[in-house]
């Protein structure tokens, strides 16, 4: 059996100690976010498992399977911590802080043999390298998660659908408009359509900073879908500015409904429902009538 | 079971999809349809399709044929209550059913049908939706 | 780099099964088939529905361009993410120009020609692969969130 493996199993309480106080003493390590026993748990399943790995005499490439379980324990360690906020400094000392403990105490037990010593300190270092990088790979997809989770929320409520007047629909767009919130922009207005019974929608772009191909195009789809569930679709909040970038681009949007306003956008909507807005003189309010 | 059942009402035929529709089905409800509009002098079609799926091109296709079909014979063609996700989905597939009336409910239907065959009997009345329609 | 060689990046087929589509009715029970497994892994409606819809383009083509064949249905996993693969398969006359049938428009069968290139719109994944004279294979995949 080689002296790693060997190491690794006849002094694990004291590389498990060892390592232990490595990370405890690291000043940056939130123990609001972890417990002691907690670490200690996942530390000591971790050296197991390298224990095991190791002693195939496989000592570099970690892509194998007698690796799966501690490449398994080191991802998940890193994704839970991405997750619950730590810093990829945290995150990374964790492995390591095991090199330290583990060559502590391979030193202790080498130094006579300084050539040995050299060559599995040599070893060690490579092996923890290798698995320090699986935690950044996972670290990192671990916060992608979180932003893309995040991403999702965001859009989730940044679309309402208001209901502006007995079967008419509001729906204002603010921020870009991607394929991913244009999806959830038409489930949206079509679910609230089939709920309220609405056949007409307002898709009011005022708050979207700029609309090239791709905007109109996701634009186009969530009128067409709207008119196959038997609904009209009117588009406001149309500025100057991005009428003229339609027209230089040459996107079609005759076959669409468009006002500069909410406004008059609202108007026509009661016109085609045949609803009429007007001032009573004596007051200064007004009033709806149908 | 080889045919969908149509239905009369006044001036209009109803058809109600409640199955999903394999190939055959499909095209006996073309053929079926358009000879009763023919046989009745219907002068509207509504398809509940608010029960269906999955709408592939295939369906799309035949939608789409009924109501050219039916247009031809004088009579309009109305699709109502077809489910969001379906919307969506033939959206992104490239088809939309151009040429085809839609509704959100067989209500809605009735009313946008009498809407448009009222509109052509009586042509001294004004439209009140000028060109609203889903073509 | 590292990405690819990583256990979690790694496609696991999770579960496996063949259909034979010979004829039409056979897309009905196929479509259902979809609907079961997309449901089990918890997709949301509109994605089984744009999955299902490419399945059914895919097939019927099978049907009409090609005597029918056999569609491969697995559940897949990657990155923690599962989805569903369909595999078709057909032995039929194969595709000549590929690029011109992915074409929105293209058809040899007087139709909208809207089959290829909008299953191609519908899922995440979308690979097509014939030889003349020998069949075509078109392997899809939507995973649960549709991206
Ligand atoms: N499995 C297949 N085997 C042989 N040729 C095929 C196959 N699938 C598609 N093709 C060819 O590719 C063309 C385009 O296919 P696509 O599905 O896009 O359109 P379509 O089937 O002609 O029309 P639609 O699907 O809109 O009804 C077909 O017309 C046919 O020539
Ligand atoms: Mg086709």
């Amino acid at each position: 059996m080689n002296k790693i493996a060997q190491l690794l199993q006849n002094n694990k309480k004291q590389i498990l100690e060892s390592w232990m106080q490595n990370q405890l003493a690291d000043a940056s390590l939130r123990d609001d976010l972890i417990s002691n026993e907690e670490l200690r748990r996942q530390s000591d399943e971790l050296i197991s498992g390298l224990a095991r790995a190791t002693s195939s005499g496989n000592m570099d490439n970690i892509y194998t399977p007698e690796y799966e379980p501690v490449v398994e324990i080191l991802s998940d360690i890193s994704i839970t911590r991405a997750r619950q906020g730590f810093s990829p400094r945290e995150t990374g000392m964790y492995v390591l802080s095991l090199k330290q403990a583990i060559s502590t105490v391979l030193e202790e037990k080498y130094s006579e043999q300084p050539e040995v010593l050299y060559k599995e300190l040599i070893t060690t270092h490579k092996l923890l390298d290798n698995l320090s990088m699986v935690t950044f790979d996972t670290f990192i997809k671990g916060r992608e998660e979180v932003i893309l989770r995040q991403t999702d929320e965001i859009n989730e409520i940044s679309t309402p659908v208001i209901r502006v007047w007995e079967g008419i629909l509001a729906l204002p767009i603010i921020g870009t408009l991607d394929s991913a919130r244009t999806q959830i922009v038409m489930e949206n207005l079509l679910e609230e359509i089939v709920n309220t019974g609405s056949s007409i929608a307002i898709l009011d772009i005022s708050g979207v900073p700029a609309v090239d191909s791709l905007v109109a195009q996701h634009l186009i789809k969530t009128v067409s879908a709207t008119r196959l569930m038997g609904a009209e679709c009117i588009i406001s909040g149309i500025r100057a500015e991005i009428a003229q970038t339609i027209v230089h681009l040459g996107i079609d949007l005759s076959n669409i409904k468009t006002k500069a306003s909410l406004a008059s956008a609202l108007q026509l909507a009661f016109s085609m429902r045949s609803v009429e807005v007007r001032k009573i003189n004596k007051n200064t309010g007004f009033s709806l009538t149908r | 079971m080889d045919r969908i059942p149509i239905l009369k009402m006044g001036p209009f035929l109803l058809v109600t999809i409640q199955v999903d529709l394999y190939d055959r089905l499909a095209l006996n409800l073309e053929n079926d349809l358009i000879s009763m509009v023919s046989k009745t002098g219907a002068r509207g079609v509504l398809i509940d399709i608010s029960a269906v799926s999955i709408v592939d091109s295939f369906m799309g296709r035949i939608l789409g044929n009924i109501a050219s079909m039916s247009r031809i014979m004088d009579a309009e063609t109305v699709v109502v209550g077809m489910q969001p996700a379906v919307a969506i989905t033939l959206v992104e597939l490239g088809l939309t059913l151009q040429g085809v009336y839609t509704a959100l409910d067989v209500e809605k239907g009735m009313e946008l049908l009498r809407d448009k065959i009222g509109v052509m009997n009586d042509p001294e009345e004004d439209e009140e939706e000028p060109d609203d329609s889903n073509d | 780099m590292i990405l690819k060689k990583t256990r979690r990046s790694l496609m696991i087929v999770m579960t496996k099964d063949t259909m034979q589509i010979v004829r039409e009715q056979d897309v009905v029970p196929f479509r259902n088939r979809v609907r079961e497994l997309s449901t089990k892994i918890g997709m949301s409606l509109v994605n089984q529905t744009k999955l299902i819809t490419a399945a059914s383009e895919l097939v019927r083509n099978m049907l009409k361009y090609a005597n029918g064949g056999k569609v491969m249905l697995e559940t897949v996993s990657k990155n923690a993410q599962s989805g569903i693969r369909l595999i078709f398969m057909d032995q039929g006359p194969g595709i000549t120009n590929v690029q011109q049938a992915m074409q929105d428009g293209f058809s040899t069968g007087k139709s909208l020609g809207l089959g290829l290139p909008g299953a191609k719109r519908l899922v995440n994944e979308f690979d097509i692969n014939s030889i003349p004279g020998e069949g075509t294979t078109v392997t899809i995949i939507h995973w649960k969130h549709g991206r």
